[in-house]
């Protein structure tokens, strides 16, 4: 039995409303909305074709090449592919340990991307719905717009966002197409004059931070109960935690519970993910959409990332991220705090985390350590897993006896998310826009649930002229009747 | 945060993929450009760069320049290239995690609260984006038009460049 608005019983005598963004970052997304002609939502499903050429792409390739050759699948989250890689191949080349300083430098790196991942999302996707509604006119809502009226905020956001690459560019040794991590460790530590660099700025990141933490639950509570209930859904939440149970987005065990915050399961090694979770697959979607086995796929959906990772952990390990996630956690009154728009407040606790958890790093002798390599007898596979700052994060490869590889299986965030992103707009769809005609503020809402998410698919193009928003308008003999088209310029025409 | 070394005057600013065929077109002028520094100019004046895409913080990396090219591959400019002054222009591409190049220099103008140094935009016809392929022979041609063309142009005194939002294509 399909979930409410998955599914028409009569779809062939519908109107279909859609919305195409074509952009070449986050691949290619519709939803689509079935109108009934009483204009009453009839189904409401959100459309990912997922990239699958990337394992093609892997196939072949000596496993070595593996933490370099993956950065080129995404071009918004390569050190979170690049560190994947590098811990599967870390299993390949038998080094079930690495050196102190090699992981103390991956840290590091990850931290710096969940930084500048972070900052990117809130202050230039996100925080122009929050500062000025979800109605606000589309000049508003970029960055520029959110320049214009707090200039301070949007400074301060592109300096956290370029700290980020600073570290990246550091600990990986090039600003793109790193090969810091290596597998079995890395391949150089951080000489004094670049963590005396580094530790320049990072009191001011962290009082950044702060002010962002504190700027996200401003805005949360001025409109308290229309942040908890928009996009709102009941679901299970998956994430990595530490051994102690402590917020960790490097190495751990994955932990799931359920909506209600039970535990389903805790502690799992995730080279035996696969014992946990299945990819369930549907005939109208071409991404998968994974489950917890033992719940089987109807309810076995979860979410990942921010939300469920904060949610999740017992505690973090810096004093002020800790301060943070006890004040949100009250918000669940017991059970997990469910609310699709905390997204972005639990970002930007994470963003905090990761700007205290640098500051502690960057006075930690061992980044300059000379102990970079553990290896042991080579591993005819291996898995790893991280936190990647969309959420959980699979890389898993089998190679040969020559060293190449033979078989390559990811699960990417994104993907973790498809059912629950589906579950969102589905939430929205049937609150915002069931009985309505079509206009831009009511499309900006369902944007703005997707958003939440930040999905991101592996789909790094770029090529200029290519990133218009397309809403096609179909009857329900499938004829075309209406087509609007978004430019880059926000300039809106309609095109049929 | 503070810049490590003095900027280069002209910065040149190569963006795109190297693995999904023509989205390589701008760091594989970034190469030519990297391995022809020395004759194209001192590599003092010219500072190439190179990412997958445009972002927010690329803002700073226009301060304190004379000048900056971006080189993009383009799906619909008119090949085999075109070449044409920024303006600084807000985009509406707030559900994309990338940036139009006029959209940074509308960055840099509001976080600075000064005009940013003219900016031009070398845009080289592209036509297979699929990952995993090479560069199409097509493209490639147009790479090579493109790199004589830019090699020219950062041989001479940045004044001669065009001065009015013209798209040139020899």
């Amino acid at each position: 039995m399909p979930p409410p608005l998955e599914a028409a019983d009569n779809p062939e005598q519908l109107e279909r409303i859609v919305i195409e963004p074509l952009t070449r970052v986050e691949g290619h997304g519709k939803v689509t909305l079935l109108q009934d002609e009483n204009l009453n939502i009839k189904q409401a499903r959100l459309h990912i074709a997922e990239f699958r050429g990337f394992e093609k792409f892997i196939q072949g390739r000596p496993y070595w090449e593996l933490p370099v050759l993956v950065q080129r699948l995404c071009g918004i989250c390569p050190v979170s592919h690049h560190l994947a890689a590098a811990k599967a191949t870390d299993m390949i080349v038998g080094a079930t340990e690495l050196t102190t300083t090699a992981e103390k430098i991956r840290r590091l790196m990850h931290y710096g991307q969940t930084l500048q991942s972070h900052a990117l999302h809130f202050f230039h996707l996100c925080s122009p719905d929050l500062l000025f509604g979800f109605d606000d006119e589309v000049r508003h809502r970029n960055i520029v717009g959110v320049i214009e009226d707090s200039p301070e905020i949007a400074k301060q956001g592109v300096m956290l966002r370029k700290y980020g690459q600073e570290i990246i560019r550091i600990t990986s040794g090039k600003r793109i197409h790193g090969t810091g991590a290596i597998p079995g460790g890395i391949n150089k530590s951080l000489s004094r004059d670049e963590i005396s660099y580094l530790k320049t700025d990072s009191d001011q990141v962290i009082d950044w931070a702060q002010q962002a933490v504190s700027l996200v639950k401003r805005i949360f509570f001025e409109h308290y109960d229309y942040h908890m209930a928009f996009a709102s859904i009941d679901s299970s939440m998956m994430s990595m935690v530490g051994k102690d149970g402590a917020f960790e987005i490097y190495h751990g065990g994955l932990r799931a519970n359920d909506k209600q915050g039970e535990n389903i399961f805790d502690h799992v090694n995730y080279r035996d993910y696969g014992d946990y979770i299945k990819e369930g697959v549907k005939n109208w979607s071409y991404m998968k959409f994974p489950f917890i086995s033992s719940i089987g796929q109807a309810d076995g959906w979860y979410r990942v990332g921010p939300l469920a990772r904060v949610n999740n952990c017992d505690f973090f390990t810096t004093a002020l991220a800790e301060e943070q996630r006890q004040e949100f956690i009250r918000n669940g009154d017991g059970r997990p705090v469910q609310s699709t728009l905390a997204y972005h407040w639990a970002r930007l606790i994470e963003l905090l985390h990761c700007a205290e958890a640098i500051g502690e790093l960057l006075n930690d002798g061992d980044l300059c350590g000379n102990d970079l390599l553990n290896r042991g007898t080579l591993q005819s596979s291996g898995t790893g897993v991280i936190e990647a700052p969309r959420g959980t994060l699979f890389h898993h490869y089998e190679i040969n006896d020559d060293g190449l590889v033979e078989k390559a299986s990811l699960i990417v965030s994104t993907t973790n998310n498809n059912q629950a992103m589906n579950e969102s707009i589905r939430k929205v769809a049937g609150q915002y826009l069931d009985g309505n005609r079509l206009t831009e503020a009511l499309l900006n809402q369902v944007e703005v649930a997707i958003r939440a998410y930040d999905p991101c698919l592996s789909c790094a193009t770029h090529a200029m002229g290519k990133m218009p928003l397309q809403i096609n308008l179909v009857n329900a003999n499938n004829e075309l009747q209406d087509r609007l088209e978004k430019r880059i310029s926000g300039e809106i025409r309609r095109t049929l | 945060m503070a810049p490590q070394t003095e900027q280069s005057p002209i910065l040149v600013f190569s963006y795109g993929n190297p693995s999904r065929g023509d989205d390589a077109l701008g760091p594989a002028l970034n190469a030519l450009l990297e391995k022809n520094q020395q004759a194209t100019n001192s590599p003092d004046r010219v500072e190439l760069l190179t990412d997958y895409q445009l972002q927010i913080e690329h803002a700073i990396d226009l301060e304190q320049r004379e000048c900056v090219v971006f080189i993009d591959a383009s799906v619909c400019c008119t090949p085999p290239y075109e070449f044409q002054l920024l303006q600084a222009q807000r985009d509406s591409s707030y559900t994309s995690h990338a940036m139009s190049p006029a959209a940074v220099l509308a960055v840099y103008r509001q976080i600075n609260q000064s005009p940013p140094p003219p900016c031009y935009l070398l845009t080289i016809r592209g036509y297979e984006f699929d990952l995993g392929r090479d560069i199409s022979e097509q493209a490639a041609g147009n790479l090579q038009q493109a790199f004589a063309f830019i090699t020219k142009l950062l041989a001479g005194d940045t004044k001669h460049w065009p001065a009015i939002p013209a798209v040139s294509n020899s």
